[in-house]
């Protein structure tokens, strides 16, 4: 088989057989740590590349072809020159806030990051309360980008800063609350316990109130990650480029990076809530045995990558097609469209699993 | 307490929770002690944060992840972004240092000495109990009983108070849309 998991129990026990107990743990939350960071990188590489080359297509362009293949090198050479770059100083600002923040954003959407499950061995967090915990830690954002704009003593910065406030601060909820939808279907907060219960069918061919609660989620989820026609708080013909004009180098690059990892989280995220995660595509029905077999045989992590990607292309087709909205518009539509019909769709959702379900079982 | 002392196996203090436990009270002690000693607002707001953030990490080395979670998304996400952007929104309360008045200083020093004896008799009473127990205790904790105690109307259970605090977080709702609404003679 195409598992990791062979190759993890390999490494533990070669490393369990020849060191302590401690040293052995140690060793391997190193690892973790060190893959986690190698993925998010790979990831961030892989999705800008694959921005400027959609974003190229939606616009009759070729966008990057001359660096390798196809311009496959292009984003690891951008990554060398952003390293290089001089990280310029600002002369009036709060250096230790313009830095904390910049930080505060990383390791917000690293932490959320580390709740996605690769695959049926690759999981980094697991924890009996998985989907409170992504809501939970990735309001760390918020919190950095607030700061960010502070920090930076400039106008547009801080306008940035506060319609990123408004905006994030607003989607949560609904983003939130269609999340909400699909623990009371699933009866768990657990994000392996969701996968597990999507095994015979995804959530999303189980009832009809789920439709709804996945576009509700990647509209919000859409609108958190600040791209598309919700990029407001960076909006570059109004504010240059929002919260992060005055950072430089890599500094600046620790916030594109973020930002794209952030797409592909919520993508995961939904993926692993709506779309069965790692589970294979399965028909629930006796003469669909054989098609059920072929589909086990494409190894997990590939069906994770598949679909992630699949709901980030969505999201790069969203971005490019529509127009930015205006701050009022941006509100409106969560506050008095999109919010009334998560909270429906969830009451909705809780009749459908206490009476409906009883009812035919 | 001498023998006591003794006996106590300074090896045995070294474990990975004991270590993380010192990291974590650090970071709580330092940063609690800069947001009030920082005299720029926003800079204490942070160092607030982090003092929370920290005291969510203390209760995960307890494996207590739901009030982790309740406390990164309360505190962290809710109300310390609350109180950046009422700062952010105030003029020039980010860049003014106030200083505060020896009175207030004192009241303060007596409050904090106070709470200092008042922990301290507190932890002499009770015994802390072990890493092993605590994750005994909370392997039987999962969501489905957090949800059923706060939404039951049995003995220990809170739907009443649940009640009262959401109608509570509901009259504060509309009392700051009243007070934020412009009347149209104005």
């Amino acid at each position: 088989m195409l598992e990791v998991g062979g190759i993890l129990s390999w490494i533990h026990e070669a490393l369990s057989s020849s060191c302590p107990e401690w040293l052995t743990l140690l060793i391997e939350y190193v690892l973790i740590g060190v893959g986690f960071l190698a993925l998010y990188a790979l990831i961030a590489l892989i999705l800008i590349l694959l921005e400027r080359k959609v974003c190229a297509y939606y616009q009759c362009r070729l966008g990057p072809m001359r660096a390798g293949f196809w311009g496959l090198l292009q984003p690891f050479a951008d990554m060398i020159k952003i390293l290089m770059k001089e990280i310029i100083p600002l002369l009036k600002n709060d250096k230790f806030l313009f830095f904390t923040a910049l930080f505060l954003v990383i390791i917000g959407s690293l932490c959320t990051f580390g709740a996605l499950q690769f695959s049926k061995d690759l999981v980094g967090i697991d924890f009996n309360v998985g989907v409170f915990y992504v809501l939970a830690i990735s309001s760390l954002g918020v919190l950095g980008i607030l700061l960010a704009g502070w920090s930076s003593n400039n106008k547009y910065t801080m306008i940035g800063a506060m319609r990123a406030g408004a905006q994030l601060v607003s989607y949560e909820l609904s983003s939130g609350l269609s999340l909400l939808t699909i623990v009371i279907l699933g009866g768990t907060m657990q994000l392996s316990g969701l996968i597990e219960a999507q095994s015979e069918t995804w959530f999303l061919f189980q009832t009809p109130f789920t439709w709804i609660a996945m576009v509700i989620y990647l509209i919000a989820g859409h609108a958190e990650t600040n791209r598309g026609p919700f990029d407001l708080p960076e909006a570059e013909s109004e504010l240059t480029a929002g919260y992060h004009i005055e950072y430089s180098g890599i500094t600046f690059g620790l916030f594109y990076v973020g930002e794209y990892v952030n797409m592909f989280t919520i993508a995961g995220i939904g993926t692993m809530v709506f779309l069965g995660g790692w589970q294979p595509f399965h028909i629930n029905a006796e003469w669909a045995a054989g098609f059920n077999g072929v589909m086990d045989m494409i190894p997990t992590w590939l069906w994770f990558f598949a679909k992630a990607f699949g709901l980030v292309m969505l999201s790069l087709w969203v971005r490019w097609s529509f127009p930015r909205l205006r701050i009022d518009q941006l509100l409106h539509l969560e506050w008095k469209i999109l919010m009334p019909i998560s909270l429906l769709n969830m009451l909705l959702m809780a009749l459908w699993v206490t009476v409906l379900v009883p009812l035919f079982a | 307490m001498a023998e006591n002392l003794t006996s106590i196996d300074f090896a045995g203090l070294f474990t990975a929770d004991n270590i993380v436990f010192c990291l974590l009270s650090a970071v709580i002690l330092v940063c609690g002690f800069m947001s009030v000693a920082s005299t720029k607002i926003l800079r204490a707001a942070t160092y607030l944060f982090f003092t929370l953030f920290a005291v969510a990490g203390l209760y995960l080395t307890l494996n207590y992840e739901f009030i982790a979670a309740v406390q990164l998304s309360v505190y962290a996400g809710g109300i310390l972004v609350l109180l950046i952007f009422a700062i952010m929104l105030v003029k020039n309360l980010g860049t003014d240092t106030e200083t505060t008045s020896y009175v207030n200083k004192t009241i303060a020093g007596i409050a904090a000495l106070a709470g200092a004896v008042f922990a301290f008799i507190t932890m002499s009473k009770y015994r802390f109990i072990s890493n092993e127990e605590a994750n005994d205790a909370s392997e039987m904790i999962d969501m489905e009983m957090i949800g059923q105690t706060l939404m039951g109307t049995d003995k220990y259970q809170y739907l009443l108070a649940f009640e009262a605090v959401s109608i509570l977080l509901l009259a504060c709702i509309v009392g700051s849309i009243v007070v934020a609404t412009k009347s149209k003679e104005d």
